[in-house]
Order: structure tokens, then sequence, then C-alpha cells
């Protein structure tokens, strides 16, 4: 069997590592999310549905896909606007702030939280100024935007960093001597070949915006139906041992979360065939 | 290891064969050179904006990671300095916090471990062979990269809890999963799944195979073929998904808080010990153990940088 399917290579060992592969798989990942799945099941559709719709879930949904979108939309133009700055133009700090960008992949989520809740609280380096204007971040909805932002700045810039430094130079050299202006070039030439990394660089982080966690818990405040994100009210029902609500949120979530990867992979494949690359 | 250099050598010598497309080296010397300073004049005018808008989107750039990024970092060294030296360092020995860091450091070493085997036989059985439904293997790995911390830990809770489809037996048994050591560890092996198999796999199947099948008609055996031959091609590799695996076990919180039942003293990592004194309003000694975590962070990046360039020169002399 296994050298059937692995007709075209001599190598040892395929049919070793590929059980090993798929045991290790299936026990660490593959079962217990079926597990989850299972556990849904035990529901009758009635149940499911009315657990889903219950106030406070539709609330922390909401609260959770709506930030999150709102806030991958500030990351898709900021992210732009970074990656621009990194890779086109030469300034001082240029290759720290590059590296930079990758502090909220590597900080650790509840360090984040604790910062960035220290950061805007009132008496805080941000908040203060802002509290003078009228401005509450911390323990609001905003506060928890802004978390949200934090922690998905770096997937735009990742994403289309790599496809603006591989742009082919002679595209934009063609469009400024065929007489576009650079506003148009930049408009109507280098940015819509840039489309398909900008939506999958929104596409990453809108989905870690909707399942984090540890970033958003200590800004949030945590109201129900007002600051409340979806991940604190399935940790909440778990801690009332009101395991079925816990479950039936976190499928929703994960149904959302596999749609979005399913965009993605399109999203890629879309990339590969019409990027102008040299 | 003369196996390995020999068979490298020759291949780039190959490589060097391979007929070069760019233009520039076709034309003579002189030629381009007269021509070189006229292009490069004008490509700077053509491609790039106006200098009040270049300047306003360095601005923009720089403001933003200083608020968002830079900022968040200096208040936790900040907050965990607030009451000098001796303060901090007080917080850090206190017998919570070291049982904190013991812990993290234990379920570091078990599931990087766990997860550095996985990730080898798992890049070799997908790099190495030709099989249908490889994208969809691939995509399985990834899976607990698009699950939300919280998730992963509840999937733990279903099976091992009180209520879980093993809870009954395990607790006939007097096993304890939940709240104790083995779900922290099994929440974050969870957790970091993807990582090691995830940087592995792109590297070597852009070795390809022959490295390894002249190896193996030379007679070595599959682990002598993996020891000699394909390892030194991808430690660096190796080390960049080790490096990134060990950040994300030690940082762990949301997955780890679900299955951790918060025992203080045995089963709180240091991202848990964080929140928890962070509630109690003890701000100096929530942000001095943040402190060491920011501090893993920072070293995690400036290797990472290294590992990059180090990946990026071998695929510059495997491509010459």
């Amino acid at each position: 069997m296994s050298t059937a399917v692995a007709r075209r290579s001599t190598l040892p060992g395929f049919g070793l590592t590929m059980g090993l592969t798929l045991t290790w798989l299936s026990v660490i990942v593959l079962i217990p999310l079926a597990g989850l799945f299972l556990k849904t099941f035990e529901l009758s559709f009635d149940q499911f549905w009315g657990i889903v719709t219950s106030r406070r879930t539709l609330s922390a949904l909401k609260i959770s896909f709506g930030l999150s979108f709102a806030a991958a939309c500030v990351n898709l133009v900021m992210g732009t606007v970074i990656v621009w700055a990194l890779v086109r133009y030469r300034f001082p700090g240029r290759r720290l702030f590059d590296a930079i960008v990758d502090i909220p992949f590597a900080l650790p989520t509840a360090v984040a939280g604790v910062a960035l809740t220290q950061l805007f609280a009132q008496k805080g380096w941000l908040g203060a100024p802002l509290a003078e204007l009228g401005i509450k971040v911390a323990f609001t909805p905003i506060g928890i935007f802004l978390a949200m932002v934090f922690i998905g700045i770096p997937f735009v810039v990742r994403t289309v960093q790599p496809v603006l430094i591989d742009l082919d130079p002679e595209i934009e050299e063609a469009a400024a001597s065929l007489g576009a202006d650079r506003w148009h070039t930049v408009f109507r030439v280098i940015l819509p070949s840039l489309i398909p990394a900008l939506l999958t660089g929104f596409a990453l982080a809108f989905a870690r915006a909707v399942g984090e966690y540890g970033s958003v818990i200590f800004i949030a405040g945590n109201l129900p139906n007002v600051s409340e994100i979806a991940p604190l009210l399935i940790v909440i029902r778990l801690s009332e041992f009101r395991y079925a609500d816990a479950t039936a949120i976190a499928v929703v979530m994960l149904l959302a979360s596999f749609i979005i990867i399913f965009a993605v992979n399109r999203l890629q494949r879309w990339a590969q065939t019409r990027i102008p690359t040299h | 290891m003369s196996l390995q250099s020999n068979l490298a050598s020759s291949t780039t010598q190959l490589r060097a064969y391979a007929p070069k497309t760019d233009l520039n080296v076709a034309s003579p010397p002189s030629q381009r050179e007269r021509v070189r300073p006229h292009t490069a004049a004008s490509k700077r005018d053509l491609r790039t904006e106006p200098r009040p808008i270049r300047f306003l989107i360095v601005a923009l750039a720089l403001l933003f990671l200083t608020v968002f990024v830079v900022l968040p970092l200096v208040v936790v060294f900040a907050s965990a300095f607030s009451r000098g030296i001796s303060a901090y360092f007080a917080a850090l020995s206190e017998p919570e916090a070291l049982s904190a860091i013991q812990l993290t450091l234990l379920i570091a070493a078990i599931s990087v471990s766990l997860n550095l085997i996985f990730g080898v036989i798992a890049a070799w059985a997908i790099s190495k062979f030709d099989f249908a439904g490889k994208t969809f293997l691939i995509t399985l790995i990834d899976l607990p990269f698009s699950v939300s911390p919280v998730i992963s830990g509840l999937v733990f809770v279903l099976l091992f809890g009180a209520q879980g489809f093993f809870g009954t037996w395990l607790q006939a048994h007097n096993i304890h999963i939940l709240f104790a050591v083995p779900g922290i560890a099994l929440a974050t092996i969870f957790v970091t799944f993807p990582f090691v198999a995830r940087a592995l796999i792109p590297l070597m199947q852009e070795q390809g195979t022959q490295e390894e099948e002249a190896a193996i008609s030379l007679g070595a055996s599959g682990l002598q073929t993996f020891f000699r031959v394909t390892l030194p091609n991808i430690k660096w590799g190796l080390l960049y998904g080790v490096l990134l695996c060990n950040a994300r076990a030690m940082g762990e919180f949301g997955a780890v808080s679900v299955v951790s039942g918060h025992i203080r003293g045995q089963t709180n990592t240091m991202p848990l010990l964080v929140e928890i004194l962070y509630n109690e309003y003890q701000f100096v000694a929530s942000f001095a153990i943040a402190s060491l975590l920011a501090m893993l962070a920072l070293i995690t990046l400036v290797v990472k940088t290294i590992l990059e360039r180090r990946l990026d020169e071998g695929q510059i002399v495997s491509d010459d």
C-alpha cells in the first residue's frame, strides 16, 4: 500500500512516518476537535438555536465579529501604509521598525493585555490625555477594538510586504512612461496587484481578532451585552459548568474560522494565477 | 559528512551552468556602465512619491508602530521597575513566581520536544514522498493555528472534564488530566502543533530528494541518511521552528487558562500568574513576571531575524 502510493520515491520510511503522523495528528488535533462537534449533537437543533440566539450570546458574537471587522479594516489601511514606508522608503531606524512589526506575534497575549490596559487606563500614559478629551478607552468596546488592532497588524504587513518587494518595477515604469501620473500609477496599477495579498492579510487579521482572548479580556471591561467577547463567554459558561452552551458558541466560532481559512486558501490560489512577477 | 558536502557542491556546480536571464549581464560591460546611471536616475523619479507625501507616510507608519507596539512594550518594563530594582527581584523570588517559572519551563520542554519529533516525522512523510491528499493533510496540521485559544482548551475539557467523554472513567481510576500538568501540556501541544512541521515542510520540499536518494543508493540506511544528509540541510529551519514553538509554548494563555484550574503554586504558568497578580492589583509583581515573558519575546525576535538571514543565505547559495 505505502509503496504503491509513494511509487516515485526510493527513500525508506514512508509507511512508518505517515503512520506516526496520522496517529499523532488524530490524538492531538482531530479527535479533540471531533469531540467538540460530537458534543453539539447531544443537543437538539432547537436547544442549539436557543443558545446561539440568546441575547447574551448574540451580543457577544456581534461584539467579537463586529469589532474584529473594524479592527481588520484599520489594519488593512495602516498595514498598507507601514508596508509602503518599509519597502519603498529609506529612513533612519527602518530595520528596527521592520523587526518591531513582529512584536504582537511574539509577545504573549496576557502580557500584551495587561500592557495595553495599563497604557490606556484612565491614569495611563495614553489613557490620561484621552480621558481629558472625554474619550474613555479601557473597559469599553473601544479598548477591545484597540487590542484587536494591536494583534492584527503583523498579519497584513507580513502578507503584503513580500508581494510589494517582488512587484515588477517595469509595470509602474511603463504606466508612468505612458503618461499616468503617480496617483494613477499607485491606485490603478500597484494597489490592484496587491489586492489578493491585502485581502489575505485582512482575513488573517480578522480571524485572529475573532478568536483572541488574552490581549482583549484585560482591557475589555467584560460587561455582558456591552463589552463581553465570545471567547470570554465560552470561559464563563465553562466555569458555570454549562458545557452545552460553551460548546454551541465554540462551534459557531469554529465554523466561522473554517470559512475564513477556506476563503484565504482560495485567495492565495487566485493570487498565484494573477500576480505579475519578474 | 564528506558524502553530504560532495553532493552539495556537485549540485551547486550543476546549477551554475543554468542560463542567466538577466539582460544586463549579456550586454558588454562598457555599454552597461554608460547606461546605468541614466536609468537609475529616471527610475527614482518614476517610482516614488513627492517629498511631503513620503514624509507623511513614514510619519504615520512610525507613529502607529510607536503607539501600538513600542509603548506597550515600554509600559511592561516601566511598570515592573516602578518601585525599584529590589522590589522587582523580590517579586520574582516569591515562591509563587518560582513555581510558575518552573511549570512554564516544564510545559515548554514537554511540548517542544514532542512537537519537534512530530514535526520532523511529518515533514519527512510530506516533503519526501508523493501521495494523494497532501494539501489536505497540511491543512489539517495547520488547523490549530486557526482555532481560538479558548476553544483549544475547551476541547480537552470536553474530553477529560467531569462531564466529559472520559470524565467518569478517569475519576474512577483516580487519574488527573484536567487542572493538572497533563492537561496543560496537552493544550500547549495542541496550540503549538504546527510550528516545527510548518517551518520544515517548505524547506524540505524545496531541497527535493536527490541527495537522500544518492545516499541510499550508496548504501546508507534510512536513519544514517536522515542524520548525515537531511538534518545538516534543515538545521536552521528546524531551529527556527523550535524557536517559535517554544515562544508560543511559554506564552500561551487562553488554552492553558481554560484547562489549568488556576491552582496557586501548582497549575499556574507564568502568563496565568500575570493575570492573577494583575487582578489582585499587585502591579509590580504582575509586570515583573510579564517582563520576563517580554524579554523572551524580544530574544525570540532577535534570534528569529538572525535565523531568517541564515535561511535566506542558504537559499541564495542553492539558487545560484
